[in-house]
């Protein structure tokens, strides 16, 4: 069996088209066939949330979606969120508060937080907390992840106290 | 991790999907959210020689009101699901797992995966709801308390998917969902769904179901016989809610031995009851 599907999808605002395995995994089209690797693999079982992106505007694992599943989609990955030299309010923040330590985590802590924010700019600790319910940091101990998101929500759209 | 090699196809309609199942002879699943199915594949637990993609296939994504009952989709995510305000099932939907797994996981695909641990099945039998479903023979409607036939068995043929799954809209009855797991986004170890209909201080009907407690979702039957025509009180919730495991036999696993899992019925049930009949 050497079947391989056309998959055209656009990605951080630019279209690519890719020839692929039916079973290759959106995650690996990024990484290994666009060579996006911001987005990672952690535990591969659609728990730890490493692997999160944004498929048509929602957050999702992609470890657990064929990249033919995403055909016609707009992905954004972390690095179509910011770059070294124009970082993310988001990315800002894990800096400034220490939201990370060994960083395997962060780019799908920052694309599930990103999604939140889009939709509830002024989330509470607990809101924080329930969003990141689909994403796993062995090292922090969350307080500063959600420390950070809060802090760049105050970055992003701020209230007067 | 790698799933085995396998043809895809994205037929265009319902009837396309169901004549692509049938002409696979048993080689075929569904594939909609995915969220169960690429998992086990990914662990070749299942290795379907042809997935046949049906999320694009139009008209299965859409929740509606029709009189005394609602439609829901079987693309509907649990997503849309918790944020449509249908009730019991609204609730249960926003406890599934994480928000980025209820932004890709359907009811159609929880509840044709039949995991007696997953929450959806449970709230449909509590409330008596129905799925829809189409084979290359036509369509039927098969009452929830016989669809779920065993461990990841259902009543669905081979060539047959759900189309839409209908819920009664009971209006009048107050709802709880209580769920016990170990990690955030975890599947329940055990959960109960309940719905009460309080008139004049009394439980006029109740509806348990629980998760996780056997091979199928189940129904608490001498929970509710005990609560039905009882007061809506603390003290009688309390003792219905310890028959909440009677007649079940959950199997132990690496979390929790047959006991403690009854004990966790019984706890939960007092819990969602309270929950229904609106005592803090």
């Amino acid at each position: 069996m050497s079947n391989r599907v056309t998959v055209t999808l656009t990605v951080n605002g630019s279209e690519h088209e890719i020839e692929v395995e039916p079973r290759r995994l959106l995650v690996h089209a990024l990484r290994d066939d666009l060579g996006l690797t911001g987005t990672h693999v952690g535990c591969d079982t659609s728990s730890c949330g490493a692997c999160t992106v944004h498929l048509d505007g929602l957050a999702v694992k992609s470890c657990t979606i064929l990249a033919a599943q995403a055909e016609g989609a707009q992905i954004t990955t972390i690095e179509g969120l910011g770059g070294e030299h124009s970082l993310h309010p988001l990315q800002e923040a894990f800096w400034n508060e220490h939201g990370l330590q060994c960083g395997y985590c962060t780019p799908g802590m920052i694309m599930a937080a990103a999604a939140l924010l889009e939709e509830n700019p002024h989330p509470s600790e607990a809101e924080v907390r329930r969003a990141l319910d689909g994403n796993l940091c062995r090292c922090t101990g969350y307080h500063n992840i959600v420390r950070a998101v809060q802090s760049a929500a105050q970055a992003q759209a701020p209230v007067a106290s | 991790m790698i799933t085995a090699e396998f043809e895809y196809e994205r037929p265009g309609s319902v009837a396309e999907a169901v004549g692509a199942l049938a002409a696979a002879d048993g080689d075929a699943k569904l594939l909609a959210g995915g969220h169960s199915l690429i998992p086990l594949m990914k662990l070749r637990l299942a290795a379907p020689g042809r997935l046949i993609d049906i999320s694009r296939v139009p008209g299965l994504s859409a929740i509606e009101r029709d009189g005394e009952r609602w439609r829901i989709g079987a693309l509907c995510t649990h997503t849309q699901l918790s944020r449509a305000g249908v009730g019991l099932l609204s609730e249960v939907a926003a406890t599934i797992a994480d928000p980025q797994v209820r932004n890709r996981g359907t009811i159609g695909g929880s509840l044709a995966h039949g995991d007696p641990a997953s929450d959806l099945p449970a709230a449909l039998l509590a409330l008596e709801g129905s799925i829809v479903a189409q084979g290359p023979g036509g369509e039927r409607t098969i009452p929830a308390a016989d669809f779920f036939s065993d461990y990841l068995e259902t009543a669905l043929g081979p060539a047959e998917m759900i189309r839409e799954v209908l819920v009664p809209a009971a209006d009048g009855y107050g709802f709880g969902y209580q769920k016990f797991n170990r990690r955030a986004e975890d599947w329940a170890l055990v959960a109960v769904a309940a719905a009460i209909r309080v008139q004049d201080g009394t439980c006029a009907d109740v509806r348990i179901a629980l998760t996780n407690m056997g091979p199928t979702p189940l129904r608490a039957g001498a929970a509710e016989a005990a609560l039905r025509g009882a007061p809506a009180s603390a003290e009688a919730i309390r003792a219905a809610a310890g028959q909440a495991a009677e007649g079940t036999d959950p199997p132990a696993d690496l979390d929790a031995d047959a006991a403690y899992k009854r004990h966790l019925a019984a706890v939960l049930c007092e819990r969602a009851l309270r929950a229904a009949a609106g005592i803090a």
